[in-house]
């Protein structure tokens, strides 16, 4: 087993006592920001990376890493998936993603966020260090969170908590028979119709509500900025004038091409921040994205194409394409039974690059790009004086299989490599 | 309109003449049982016919400059739904009488898709909704033939079990099964019994007919039995004609179906999925069972929990011969990534992983004589890549089975236009079409008053 210094320095899950500090010495560091340094050295303390150069002396206090042959990242970040919100798909406990109803702005993935969950030590042993949590559902279905992948508690988690409203672009289906579910039943809202004016009217009747819904927040806002006599708080409301204020973002989720020009023309007309969630089709509005400089959350790279006459490679070369018109983007597990995926993001992105993604674009799509999305660049995604120390120290490109993550950095702690499979693995190997 | 376009797919695909040697050189050979060979690779009459450092090009043959690109044999999947419009018989517990031959799709799409991850051959399975399921079949998947060319000639024909949560579904009493009656079995336990009750009723069964043929071997008048649709392949499992390919998680139900294949004198070919083969890999070695399992898949259903990524090189290191599957048409189109996982998850070396992918599934489905690695007087299944196939930055450049170049990659890129073309064409004639039958309605648009966003 690799774990090396991991192990030699004891290190614990717990958060960080604010003293420890390190010297990763040696290695090629790949900042994210400029040149790759070789022979180079990060000096972390405090949480924080407090140097980044070629020749830094030790501090006195400071434990050091010998990184000679070794290569140190920027933590990657899951730019979307359900970590902490699920933890076996297919039973219902355990899950926290789909509340009920379909105007939701007000819950938070944060505080469903399960600090035990097993997916958290098996993501970030694989050099994931941070990860947008978000809940699902129909319309608007609460607020994406930020998160690091280590902490006692979601406090001690939390990057972000409320980094974006996640809102499911309404979309005309026709399902095979599908009855209509009122809002107030699970599932309920449900766009689907047993016929296609059945179809047509629901999907009219969410997008008139939507726009009601904004309209209503805009209404609450003036209430509230009146003092309006008759004014009573709104915790839904509420929750929605950082987003028609235009300052914290809408994370929309829209699949087809129509769905996706609909979330641009809501987006103008609406007057907010948005940014592409999923998005397969974004390769046919490439146009538009740019033109609007709307930033895309890519969904899985190993995906089948959308439909049966697309090339093959359909969902291997939308990267590519967006990077080629100069559009931002991050990768994403995303998508049912993503947290089980999640741990897979750097070979999704691997895959965008066998098939056109410059390589260096896709580090940076898994770094920089999603904390610059996020709205975290100022503290994550790039190794920089300053900024907080996620980073990991592999034995060769994060993005093969092959690769070893030696060391695994949040917030300037030394994480835990160990987890339950590796405990099994252990177990199990050795069974007489 | 779907069919429309399939068929103009069809139509581009290569006319099937007798094809020419065709001779790769200057390759990285990854022959898997023979180690690495730089050099040369000939494909000819649907063999390979020589590897070497050099290899003279015979007359008319085809030359493929391999330099800095690798060769490697065709991926077998052993476990894959690809190609057929129907998987489960999901009303009764032994659907032993249905076969994954009457469902046959050769236009599946699946099918060029796999092929462009390079997959070469498959095993098609039932899916898991009986203890029982039906008859498999293993398939080459030689994209343009019918269903019929399509098949492996002299594989083994199968048989798909299923364990665990996903025959006990159907039965369970307070889920969707109800409301159908709740069909037994409903546990584990009950799992156990449905394919003990069917061997018993097999063992008459044959016993019945054994009867009848050594009556009529001694010359005596005899009335054969009346056949069994649903026990034949039972009857062909206990008399080793017939390989079982259990889908199994839990290492209880796993021992379970070992005992059962021991007190009735038959062998369990593959364990499928097998998610916790990596605690109890020494009985399932004795047994002599092969498992087909996942990379690293969990956490999707309770019995996937303790799923670990290292369950293959465990299995690998306690004697068991194992294989990668997908169970999936997305996955299917990647295995080779899958594979390169066993280095990271338990430290495989790259020949093991590959092996995970082409040797190790060619012997589970005894087909190793003919497919699974590189040898000269093998069918011709083989993969081109632009770079080493366990790396997650490679890919597949071409395709061929039975020395016939199946997939390639250029010309795939090239005829997309030509496709775009002739789609367009197509949906122009159906809408002129539409339009002289009936008055227009179309699709919506704003102007029509479509919803204001």
């Amino acid at each position: 087993m690799l774990l090396g210094p991991a192990v030699l320095f004891g290190a614990s899950s717990a958060a960080s006592s604010g003293t420890e500090a390190y010297l990763i010495r040696g290695a090629t560091v790949h900042t994210m920001a400029g040149r790759d340094i070789e022979n180079g050295s990060v000096l972390i303390r405090d949480g924080k990376i407090v140097g980044v150069g070629k020749n830094l002396s030790a501090p006195k206090d400071v434990k050091v890493i010998e990184a000679k042959g070794l290569q140190v990242y920027p933590g990657m970040i899951d730019a979307g998936t359900e970590i902490g919100l699920v933890e076996v798909n297919a039973v219902r406990e355990t899950q926290d993603m789909n509340e009920i109803g379909r105007f939701n702005p007000q819950l938070v993935a944060l505080t469903a966020v399960n600090p035990s969950s097993e997916h958290i030590p098996v993501t970030r042993v694989n050099g994931i260090t941070s990860v947008a949590t978000m809940p699902q559902g129909q319309l608007i279905s609460g607020q994406v969170s930020l998160i690091h992948l280590d902490g006692w508690t979601t406090d001690e988690m939390g990057i972000k908590a409320r980094a974006a409203l996640h809102m499911r672009m309404p979309f005309l289906q026709i399902g095979g028979g599908r009855r209509f579910v009122p809002d107030d039943e699970p599932g309920g809202g449900s766009i689907g119709g047993s016929n296609y004016s059945e179809a047509r009217r629901n999907f009219e009747k969410q997008v008139a509500d939507l726009n009601d819904f904004f309209e209503s927040a805009r209404r609450y806002k003036l209430a509230k900025q009146a003092h309006a006599p008759d004014f009573r708080e709104d915790l839904k409301l509420d929750s929605m004038i950082p987003v028609i204020d235009g300052i914290e973002p809408i994370l929309v989720t829209a699949i087809r091409e129509r769905e996706i020009r609909d979330a641009i023309a809501f987006a103008d007309s609406q007057k907010v921040k948005i940014i592409l969630c999923e998005a397969p089709e974004a390769y046919k509005v490439i146009r538009e994205i740019k033109a609007h400089d709307i930033p895309v959350i890519l969904g899985p790279v190993f995906a089948l194409p959308m439909d049966e006459d697309d090339p093959y490679d359909r969902a291997f070369t939308t990267a590519a394409d967006l990077d080629k018109a100069g559009i931002r983007f991050a990768f994403a597990s995303l998508s049912g039974g993503a947290s089980l995926a999640s741990r897979n993001l750097p070979y999704q992105a691997a895959q965008a690059v066998a098939f056109g993604l410059p390589h260096d674009d896709a580090l940076k799509a898994l770094t920089r790009n999603a904390a610059e999305i996020w709205g975290v660049a100022n503290q994550i995604g790039t190794i920089e004086e300053g900024k907080l120390a996620d980073l990991i120290v592999t034995d060769g490109d994060p993005l093969e299989s092959r690769t070893q993550v030696r060391n695994v950095f949040i917030r300037g702690k030394l994480v835990d490599l160990n987890n339950r499979q590796k405990e099994l693995y252990e177990k199990y190997l050795n069974r007489p | 309109m779907k069919s429309y376009l399939t068929l103009a797919l069809f139509f581009v695909s290569p006319l099937l003449a007798a094809d020419a040697p065709v001779l790769i050189q200057n390759a990285n050979i990854l022959t898997v049982t023979k180690g690495t060979v730089k050099g040369s690779i000939l494909l000819e009459n649907g063999k390979i016919a020589a590897i070497a450092d050099k290899v003279p090009a015979p007359a008319g043959a085809v030359i493929v400059d391999a330099s800095g690109k690798y060769v490697m044999p065709g991926i077998i999947d052993c476990h894959s739904h690809i190609m057929i419009e129907a998987v489960n018989e999901g009303s009764v517990s032994v659907s032993s009488m249905v076969g994954i031959s009457d469902v046959l799709n050769p236009e599946d799409i699946a099918i060029y898709r796999a092929l462009a991850g390079g997959v070469t051959t498959a095993n098609i399975l039932h899916g898991s909704a009986n203890a029982i399921g039906g008859k498999t079949l293993v398939m080459k998947l030689r994209w343009g033939k019918s269903a019929e060319e399509m098949k492996f000639q002299g594989a083994m024909p199968g048989i798909k079990f299923a364990l665990g949560e996903n025959p006990k579904r159907a039965g369970n009493v307070t889920g969707p099964g109800a409301q159908a009656g709740g069909r037994y079995p409903a546990t584990r336990m009950g799992v156990e019994d449905v394919i003990r009750e069917a061997f018993n009723d097999a063992t008459v069964y044959k016993a019945s007919w054994d009867a009848y043929t050594a009556k009529v071997a001694r010359g005596e008048t005899a009335i054969p039995p009346a056949r069994d649709l649903r026990l034949e392949p039972l009857v062909e499992v206990l008399e080793g004609k017939r390989l079982v390919h259990a889908h199994c998680y839990r290492q209880d139900e796993i021992l379970m179906l070992l005992r059962i294949a021991d007190d009735y004198g038959f062998k369990i070919r593959t364990l499928q999925h097998v998610l916790e083969g990596y605690k109890v890999a020494k009985e399932i070695a004795a047994h002599g069972a092969g498992a087909s399992t996942f990379s690293d898949w969990w956490a999707y259903k309770m019995e996937a929990q303790d799923a670990i990524p290292y369950n293959a090189a465990i299995m690998v290191r306690k004697g068991v011969l194992v294989s990668l599957n997908s169970d999936d048409g997305e996955l299917m189109r990647h295995l080779d990534k899958e594979a390169a996982k066993t280095m990271k998850y338990g430290g495989l070396s790259e020949t093991e992983a590959l092996s995970l992918i082409t040797i190790n599934p060619a012997k589970q489905l005894m087909i190793d004589n003919r497919v699974g690695s590189l040898e000269v007087g093998k069918d011709a299944d083989v993969l081109l890549y632009d770079g080493h196939p366990l790396s997650n930055l490679s890919k597949v450049l071409k395709v061929w089975i039975d020395g016939h170049e199946y997939f390639d990659r250029d010309r795939d890129l090239q005829e997309r236009n030509s496709r775009e073309i002739s789609k367009k064409a197509l949906i122009e004639k159906q809408t002129s079409e539409q339009k002289r039958q009936s008055p227009p309605a179309g699709p919506i648009t704003r102007a029509q008053g479509g919803p204001s966003l």
